[in-house]
């Protein structure tokens, strides 16, 4: 009852967060159903790439939805959140390789089967702990959310702002790509993690589980949305907002501008380490490609194409455009960066607001025109 | 023009530090690149003082108040608050806390908050995260604001957006702002610039209100504003204090009259 009306006020005067989340309750319950209660020959059912597909968007939603959280509200331009979602991802590759235990192609009980190839004697101290989900589940947050502290720390303090701390974020996430790559580190070097097997002892492979992960992406999503949405509509948010638009007047204020960057920061990375978690189970692989540079950059693009600063227009974006990713990487895989180029530009230049802010512009026009309509004789 | 005493030359209090001194510059220099925006410059505010500094273009006035409210760091000198708070070691928003407020030469208000919203979070307390994270607007935060707007004027705008408003509405919300803050030192720096005659006799009316209760130092380039204002005024010229006393004491003074005539 209390926690209903937490959520109510949270919503209050989002119509669009509304919308969003009651869709995702809708899917959470539907997609399943028709997966798994549908017999295969019903021109309703939805099939398991399907369903894993939709659950790949939704966690890119998450993810689009961390990048608005920083960009949209406190101004900060991240090219760098691929690797808090990587990182995550990585949490969670380590998790299902040591579920894989004994099962793995040299059946050794505890080393992971590129440590084995590698002859590697013993696990590293790092991948301890990480056979233990609660542990894991963790450090879905912590290795993100400290990575993002750190970052922060000293970016915030030394008040870099603007494109320099945008360069920095891809430098970031480079730099940990290159790390990645070597097999020295103990993540499976260029392979990354792969093969897993079950999760909690469920097979990745059954329809149950996918449908399962699925509904936890829109849970996540829907919790997720609810967390930024809290803040950005606290006191707190209204800070932020004060810092996008004028800094240095916040400080004169009193306030302690780094320590808002820094908390929306790392809450915003934990969320794209969550998002990063959910996606690693459902596509099956984790690599050091995640942390590619592009990568980061294609989320800002899915944010400005929703309409910044909105949050489910984030969420909006990264699903839309991710569709139609899907359909032409099938359709013409090489004009697809030329595609989202363009898209990009022609947003920018002609719908500033994205897509929201053109939903709400032909609702106003509609407005207008109704009230002509009316005012005629 | 060329060696203007470093020390102020009437009126300078005895002693620097009275007891009752919120404010004391002592010999501060700024060079920007070799280039003395303050150059060994002194003053000394008395609390509830209303202090009017001013001075022609460039001679280094918003300068000083970016020393004082630490956005600037001397190269030399000391800037004291109160007895003995060194505010040259301070941050923004350290030195804000200690009850330092600023109003900007060119009006800088949250132009995406509302009206509302800016006077909120200039309002003083919740400055931390977590007690951002939790606030709850009570009921005599919310009078506070009500009647701040109705001193300034801008009740019926309350929840209109600060960008949306006139030029003169946003010197009057940053004013706002600053009464809300109720620090004990205001920096106003060209309140009326920008103003109708009538806008800046309220402004004046406004300022002298205020000055009951807090230290203000205005700095404007309008004499008869500074006239109205009535206080104690500080001549500062290429980046110290020409001369110090009332208005009628430094427009007589015959160094100040060649600053103005012959630039
Ligand atoms: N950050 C800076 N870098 C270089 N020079 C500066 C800087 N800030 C101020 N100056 C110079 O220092 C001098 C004093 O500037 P200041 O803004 O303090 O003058 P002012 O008295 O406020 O003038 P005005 O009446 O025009 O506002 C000017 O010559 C200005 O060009
Ligand atoms: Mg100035």
């Amino acid at each position: 009852m209390l926690q209903k009306g937490i959520i109510r006020s949270i919503l209050e005067h989002d119509k669009g967060g509304k919308i969003l989340i009651t869709l995702l309750l809708v899917a959470a319950v539907i997609v399943p159903v028709l997966n798994l209660l549908l017999p295969e020959t019903s021109p309703f059912h939805l099939s398991a790439y399907n369903v894993t597909l939709w659950g790949k968007y939704l966690c890119y939603g998450l993810l689009a939805l961390a990048v608005d959280l920083v960009w949209g509200y406190l101004g900060i331009l991240s090219l760098g959140h691929g690797a808090f979602f990587a990182l995550g991802g990585y949490v969670m590759g380590m998790h299902l390789m040591r579920e894989i235990g004994s099962r793995g192609v040299y059946g050794h009980p505890l080393l992971p089967d590129f440590m084995v190839f590698l002859n590697w004697g013993e696990l590293p101290w790092f991948w301890y702990g990480f056979d233990n989900f609660f542990f894991t589940f963790f450090m879905i947050f912590v290795v993100p959310g400290i990575l993002a502290f750190i970052f922060g720390w000293f970016a915030f303090r030394s008040r870099v702002t603007g494109v320099y701390l945008s360069i920095i974020t891809q430098a970031m996430t480079y730099a940990l790509m290159l790390a990645f790559f070597r097999n020295e580190m103990g993540f499976g070097g260029n392979n990354g993690l792969t093969d897993f097997k079950d999760i909690l002892g469920f097979s990745l492979q059954e329809d149950t589980t996918r449908s399962a992960l699925f509904a936890l992406s829109a849970i996540a999503l829907i919790v997720g949305y609810l967390i930024c949405r809290y803040i950005t509509q606290s006191r707190a948010g209204r800070v932020a907002t004060a810092i996008r638009d004028a800094e240095s007047r916040v400080r004169f204020l009193g306030y302690r501008v780094e320590h808002f960057k820094l908390f929306i920061f790392v809450v915003s990375a934990c969320l794209a380490g969550l998002a990063g978690a959910l996606y690693v189970p459902q596509v099956g692989i984790i690599n050091p490609s995640e942390f590619s540079p592009i990568n980061s950059i294609e989320i800002v693009v899915w944010v400005a194409i929703g309409g910044r600063g909105t949050l489910y227009g984030a969420v909006l974006g990264a699903i839309l455009v991710n569709y139609f990713k899907t359909w032409l990487t099938t359709a013409a895989p090489e004009i697809w960066l030329y595609f989202l180029g363009a898209i990009f530009v022609g947003v920018t230049l002609y719908f500033p607001k994205g897509l929201v802010g053109l939903l709400h512009k032909m609702k106003k026009n509609q407005k207008v025109n109704i009230a002509k309509g009316e005012a005629k004789p | 023009m060329t060696e203007f005493g470093h020390t102020p030359i009437t009126d300078t209090p005895e002693t620097p530090r009275d007891k009752d001194t919120i404010l004391y510059l002592n010999n501060v220099t700024v060079s920007f690149d070799g280039f003395r925006a303050l150059n060994a410059l002194s003053l000394v505010v008395a609390t509830k003082e209303l202090r009017c500094i001013i001075g022609p273009n460039g001679a280094g006035k918003t300068t000083m108040m970016d020393v004082i409210t630490g956005k600037t760091r001397p190269d030399e000198g000391e800037v004291i608050f109160g007895h003995h708070t060194d505010l040259t070691k301070m941050d923004e928003a350290e030195i804000a806390n200690l009850g330092i407020g600023r109003k900007f030469q060119k009006p800088t208000v949250f132009e995406n908050l509302s009206v509302f919203e800016n006077l909120e979070l200039a309002i003083k307390g919740w400055r931390s995260v977590k007690n951002c994270l939790f606030f709850k607007l009570d009921k005599a935060t919310q009078t506070r604001i009500h009647e701040v707007m109705e001193t300034i004027a801008l009740s019926s705008h309350a929840s209109r957006l600060a960008g949306e408003l006139s030029h003169g509405q946003k010197q009057w919300l940053e004013i706002g702002m600053l009464l809300i803050q109720a620090p004990q030192l205001m920096l106003v720096d060209e309140p009326v610039a920008g103003m109708t005659d009538s806008e800046t006799e309220q402004t004046a009316a406004l300022l002298k209100q205020i000055s009951q209760d807090h230290t203000v130092v205005v700095v404007e380039h309008d004499m008869e504003f500074v006239r109205e204002l009535g206080g104690f005024v500080t001549v500062l010229h290429e980046g110290s204090a020409l001369a110090e006393g009332s208005l009628e004491t430094v427009q007589s003074n015959e160094k100040v009259i060649e600053v103005y005539l012959g630039r």
